[in-house]
């Protein structure tokens, strides 16, 4: 990859990090939540992509992020207040942005109009936002300190049409350094001869800090056409002062430099206090203003220090400690079996180093571990557009956004969640007319959280809407021939049916969720990762969505059994029971495939050794044990094996790799005694006796 | 036995090893390493040759059977029998072989042509014949140990 290339993917890897910090920014000021620092943040984020665009002469880019900054600025400093037009406004800016940003990634085309219709918005709001500046008080200087730089300013009555405000330029001169502003108001007329929209008014600056004089005229920079602006250096010969110096005037006292207060935004044109002040044993502060500001800056980004590392290393090194693993529980066995008692050095020793095995694999699968946040955060533009669309009102609330998964797993979320979340505001939330009608109020409430419970990430989504409407559930699976008409079903098993394959509950196919793909499409993706999907709904109050996965695609929990002495895992995911068969329930449905009756249903019944061809002979029922397991799209089948011994955490080994893809085997794994063992592909055993199976399995609507 | 690398690319270093009463050889650069015969896991379904996969350092490896390979009668293998791990392209295979006999360094000119049989496996794996002290050592190519088209198959 050339150079340029390589810094320009930089770039935009940045940019992604910025508009998370954007979004996660406003959505803090939008719940009113927000801190100055947050404020701050936000206009960090939209400056730095407009800085970067510029050196990528994205222009498109560049301009929207500019006009985005400008009012991200006025927000700043308070000019414009942050009503709910203005978050709304800004939050849909920030949509913007991140499609240019992406657009200009890919090459790709944006919706010019929305941009040019949001920079509109944008003049528009700042205008209103804007009210004339009040005249600012004079401030006589209260000492008379050593001047670093004197500046006359004389705005134009432009600068003030195009709604600029002097108290807005002046603090921003204070962060140069502490100011000194007197106002000259010689050239004020009468109040009867006022023009109400004049400009008559001259400030008189004297700024004391040790900055280059284009540093002072980039404050001006955007007004600079529309005044008289003079900067002078008064007293060059000077030694630059730094706060903490201390100086004694020529009538006696002493003066002492101070850090300007960097983010005091309550009263703007508060005069630096000048302190009399004995020197103080040890300087206060030895930083400059400068300094202040790129140590908040850093103090900002200390808190989430972060190195990037390539995936490829971090991979090598879990699969490493994979081996380690599985070479201490090598040794551990070789140890017992050389008779060494327990008690021995060695044993003991062995002891301590299993512990600390356990505990790099911990730590190395933690570095893959990523919070859940960079999901979470696409998801508050995803329930604006949806309710946009559909024409609801609905706000997102989020919880656990820090909760940890693995990488992997994060990457695969993302749409079922996307899924997920777009169904709760199409066929959960109601109408706002619906539900003022309904005692609630108008706006539906979305929550999606994450936590970890036993292991595993659980995600919920939930609405409050009107739940699921289940006589019209019951009613089209019946139309759709999924139940029989007659059949007896729990509240519970009606909820679930809305995962069958080719189910969609809306009346009117809608184009936000109703597009051909039902929750049966989130229940496969979510069974792909080794999760489970879960249904429950209260009429009138909503429904929740549970979705539950592992927290890593890297190692998988497994039940160890053995199928003619082969030894085999099976995925703990897709386990739902484990039985004993008894020889009564097992009825012949042809010369190949028993069933067997399992609480009023019919299962078929895959013997694992003979589906994988280790075995032609069939393994009679009562004399093994059963495992009933349930594959993508909710297909039930029991499997027969000879003996289980137990469940365990496997690392997951490709075969690929070095071989190729064997049809009924996943993957591979290391067992403790160092031998492979094959995780049983249970989609596919499964399948190939679908597949023989004249007739639809009529087990799919058993017991949820 | 073994010599230094020669950097004259007409002189190669081979490795011999038994397979049943025949003996054969490769090229000593493909081979990663040499080790003793542990127990496969079987693998579902895969060409007779293919006796099951080990565990090579956390790796998965599939272990080919070259006697079966080469049409060759199979023996049980017991721990007697070494498993030579070779590179093919991004793969790496275990060979279940008799044992490792010899390390040659052999000129280009030393190799013999195959004579023209009929046998479709002389021909797809039997690059040259080696005459050695009166015996009589086969070069082997392992491009075709796992075939393309079955692997495209599975």
């Amino acid at each position: 990859m050339d150079p340029m290339a390589a810094i320009r993917e930089t770039f935009f890897q940045e940019c992604e990090e910025q508009l998370a910090e954007l979004e996660a920014g406003l959505i803090l000021m939008e719940s009113g939540a927000a801190e100055a620092e947050t404020v701050n943040a936000v206009f960090r984020a939209v400056h730095s992509i407009k800085g970067g665009a510029g050196i990528f002469a994205l222009d498109a880019l560049v301009r929207f992020a500019h006009v985005f900054e400008t009012a991200l600025d006025q927000v700043r400093s308070g000019t414009l207040a942050t009503g709910p037009g203005v978050m709304n406004l800004l939050l849909r800016a920030a949509d913007v942005l991140a499609d240019l940003v992406r657009a200009a990634r890919d090459n790709g085309a944006v919706d010019e109009t929305r941009t040019a219709a949001l920079v509109v918005e944008f003049t528009q709001i700042s205008n209103l936002g804007h009210e004339p500046p009040p005249p600012p008080k004079s401030q006589p200087a209260a000492a008379a300190p050593v001047p670093a730089w004197q500046i006359s300013f004389t705005p134009t009555p432009p600068l003030y049409a195009k709604a600029n405000e002097t108290a807005l330029l002046l603090r921003e001169l204070r962060r140069l350094g502490p100011i000194e502003v007197t106002v000259d108001t010689t050239n004020l007329p009468e109040l009867s001869e006022m023009d109400p929209e004049g400009a008559y008014l001259t400030w008189n600056i004297t700024l004391e800090a040790d900055c280059a004089e284009q540093a002072i005229r980039n404050v001006f920079e955007f007004v600079e056409d529309d005044c008289h602006l003079e900067i002078t250096a008064a007293t060059p010969a000077e030694p630059s002062l730094k706060p903490g110096d201390v100086i004694t005037g020529d009538n006696g006292f002493s003066f002492e430099f101070f850090p300007p207060p960097v983010f005091d935004e309550e009263e703007p044109l508060a005069p630096p206090e000048p302190e009399h002040h004995e020197p103080p044993p040890a300087p206060v502060a030895k930083q400059s203003p400068v300094e202040v500001m790129a140590a908040k800056a850093e103090s900002a980004a200390a808190v989430s220090a972060t190195i990037r590392v390539d995936l490829d290393r971090v991979d090598r090194m879990i699969d490493l400690v994979g081996e380690l693993v599985i070479n201490e529980a090598m040794l551990s066995q070789r140890v017992l079996e050389a008779g060494i008692a327990r008690a021995s050095g060695v044993a003991m020793a062995l002891e301590e180093l299993e512990h600390l095995t356990r505990e790099i694999q911990d730590s190395v699968m933690a570095i893959r571990a990523q919070p859940v946040r960079s999901v979470f955060q696409r998801m508050p533009r995803l329930v604006r557009e949806v309710a946009a669309q559909t024409g609801k009102q609905a706000r997102l609330v989020t919880e656990g956004e820090g909760t940890e998964v693995d990488k992997t797993v994060i990457e695969r979320i993302a749409d079922p969640l996307t899924h997920m979340i777009r169904n709760a505001i199409d066929h959960g939330l109601e109408s706002p007319e619906k539900r003022l009608a309904a005692g609630k109020p108008a706006e539906g409430l979305v929550r999606l959280t994450a936590l970890h419970r036993s292991g595993r990430i659980v995600l919920e989504v939930s609405d409050d809407g009107a739940g699921i409407n289940r006589a019209r559930v019951k009613e089209k699976a019946i139309e759709n021939g999924l139940i029989s008409p007659d059949a007896a079903l729990t509240d519970d098993e009606i909820d679930n049916l809305i995962f069958l394959p080719g189910f969609s509950t809306a009346s009117t196919v809608s184009d936000i969720s109703g597009r051909g793909v039902g929750m049966d499409v989130v229940r496969q993706s979510v069974a792909a990762l080794g999760g489970r999907i879960s249904i429950s709904s209260r009429p009138g109050h909503g429904s929740t969505f549970t979705l539950s996965l592992p927290l890593t695609l890297a190692v998988l929990d497994g039940m160890v059994i053995s199928a003619r002495g082969h030894t085999l895992i099976i995925p703990l995911g897709a386990i739902v029971e484990t039985l004993k068969p008894k020889a009564a329930d097992v009825f012949p449905l042809d010369g190949e495939i028993n069933v067997i009756r399992l609480r009023g249903g019919y299962v078929p019944m895959v013997d694992v050794a003979a589906s994988l061809g280790y075995s032609d002979e069939f393994v009679e029922p009562d004399q093994s044990v059963a495992l009933l397991v349930e594959g993508e799209g909710g297909v039930r089948a029991v499997l027969l094996a000879d003996a289980i011994h137990g469940q365990r955490q496997v690392v997951i080994k490709s075969l690929e790799a070095n071989y190729r893809a064997v049809p009924g085997i996943a993957a591979a794994t290391v067992m403790g005694d160092g031998r492979v063992a094959l995780i049983l592909d249970v989609d596919a055993v499964v399948k190939t006796t679908r597949s023989e199976l004249s007739r639809p399995e009529p087990s799919v609507l058993e017991a949820h | 036995m073994g010599q230094s690398t020669n950097s004259d690319a007409s002189v190669r270093e081979l490795i011999a090893f038994r397979v049943g009463r025949q003996e054969f050889c490769i090229n000593v650069m493909a081979v990663r390493e040499i080790r003793g015969w542990t127990v496969a896991t079987a693998l579902p379904r895969s060409p007779r040759y293919v006796r099951g996969v080990i565990n090579l350092r956390g790796a998965v490896l599939p272990i080919v059977e070259l006697a079966v390979r080469l049409g060759l009668p199979s023996n049980e293998p017991s721990a007697r029998n070494v498993i030579i791990v070779v590179q093919i392209a991004h793969q790496q295979i275990g060979l279940l072989v008799d044992a490792v006999s010899d390390i040659l360094t052999a000129k280009d000119s030393n190799i013999q042509p195959t004579p023209d049989v009929s046998s479709d496996l002389v021909k797809t794996f039997v690059k040259g014949l080696l005459p050695v002290d009166g015996r009589m050592i086969s070069l082997i190519s392992l491009d075709h140990v796992l075939p393309q088209g079955e692997m495209e198959a599975a």
